[in-house]
């Protein structure tokens, strides 16, 4: 695995390195190199298994990650590509042309996240939120409880006894 | 077939395709394979257009009757919503034995009575329910399963499930827990079959009654409404 990794570091300028589970290394790339470094994973190096796609809002860094994984079977190794965008213009370059499943990650993160993928295939029609309108729900200034009251009639709480001191008396009367 | 036909059938890639969903509810003309010409409009021709009708009861001991027959024939809907529709499978099995009760599984809206709603509730199934509600043959009863139903349970802030049930169809019987197990479930049938009995189980008319405002609510959530509004 360390000979692939050193591979990646001399052809696209980066540091990749193992990651404390064993089986595990992490690769960070700029955003435009992400597609050579796909392709030449999958056809090269024979990582030929796409696992996930999944997206990570760092509003703090103002970025959003998204991290593409992919597995190695002769191998057993995983290789794990983190790709940070800036939140002020979310657009990412899409690679469903070498694993179609690819197409659908992008747009479940295109509907939860807001994150566009220009020319990915049906990437702006509703896919889990159907008709959903406002701030994508998994951006972090998205304030669900908020969004829940004002929705979803949340019913009153009773007003009774309170729990703890109703079962202590009731079961232990002579404590205080 | 004629090229008309096959334009019918299969939409195009482009910008058509993305309005799919509505276009199973538009007019249009099909040709059938012996070449007859059928026009169909599909929000006239397989849904009704009419509001729902109250069931006023009938004679007192007729009524009495009828609602001890129905309170022997209980037919579940087979619509699980969330965790629960998992308790829903061992009511059938020798060891819970629902059919004792004249409980028994459905496969079809058209042939239930007994709509469970088994946990928690997304916007999304719930426009299907609403749907499979509607659909039901009168009289039919609504039971909500576990505290989803009642105030969200542990789904309480979340973005995309509702709160309370009955703000969207009339509920006969609430289960409370997370989960009930299916010795629960046999315990509020019998308590929904005891309300049939006394007569109290008007669901269906409540429903009726105050149809605009469960609509409204209902409206309110769900944004793309593309169903009509009566289909049963």
């Amino acid at each position: 695995m360390k000979e692939i990794l050193e591979r990646i570091n001399q052809q696209f300028n980066c540091s990749a390195h193992e990651h404390q589970p064993e089986n595990l290394s992490w690769v960070q790339l700029d955003k435009k190199q992400l597609v050579p470094l796909l392709s030449y994973l999958k056809h090269t190096e024979n990582f030929s298994h796409f696992v996930l796609l999944t997206a990570v809002d760092w509003i703090e860094n103002n970025e959003f990650q998204l991290n593409y994984l992919l597995t190695n079977h002769e191998l057993h190794q995983d290789i794990a590509i983190r790709v940070m965008i800036p939140r002020d213009e979310p657009e990412m370059i899409t690679a469903h042309h070498l694993w179609q499943q690819i197409a659908t990650y992008q747009r479940e993160i295109n509907e939860m996240y807001g994150i566009n993928f220009p020319n990915s295939p049906r990437v702006n029609e509703s896919f889990l939120l159907e008709g959903w309108e406002g701030i994508p729900p998994m951006r972090r200034e998205f304030d669900t409880k908020k969004y829940s009251e004002e929705t979803f009639f949340p019913r009153p709480r009773q007003e009774g006894k309170d729990p703890q001191t109703h079962m202590k008396q009731k079961l232990y009367p002579d404590e205080e | 077939m004629s090229e008309e036909t096959k334009h019918n059938n299969q939409p195009e890639n482009t910008e058509e395709s993305n309005k799919f969903p509505k276009e199973h509810l538009q007019k249009r003309t099909v040709y059938s394979p012996d070449g007859e010409k059928i026009e169909i409009d599909p929000l006239q021709d397989y849904y009704l257009q009419d509001r729902p009708e109250r069931r006023d009861p009938r004679y007192r001991v007729v009524e009495k009757f009828l609602n001890w027959a129905r309170s022997e024939s209980l037919w579940i809907l087979g619509f699980g919503t969330g965790c629960g529709s998992i308790e829903l499978p061992p009511l059938t099995t020798p060891r819970f034995d629902a059919f004792r009760f004249g409980i028994a599984m459905r496969p079809t809206p058209r042939q239930s009575n007994v709509f469970i709603i088994s946990g928690y509730m997304s916007i999304k199934t719930l426009k299907r329910a609403i749907r499979s509600y509607e659909q039901m043959p009168d009289p039919k009863y609504v039971v909500a399963l576990g505290s989803c139903t009642i105030n969200g349970g542990m789904y309480f802030d979340s973005y995309n499930t509702i709160n309370r049930l009955d703000k969207y169809m009339p509920v006969d019987v609430y289960i409370a827990g997370c989960m009930p197990r299916p010795e629960a479930l046999i315990a509020g049938f019998n308590k929904l079959k005891q309300r049939i009995k006394e007569g109290r189980a008007e669901g269906a008319n409540e429903y009726v009654q105050r149809f605009d405002e469960y609509k409204a609510n209902q409206k309110q959530i769900i944004k793309d409404w593309n169903m009509p509004d009566y289909n049963w």
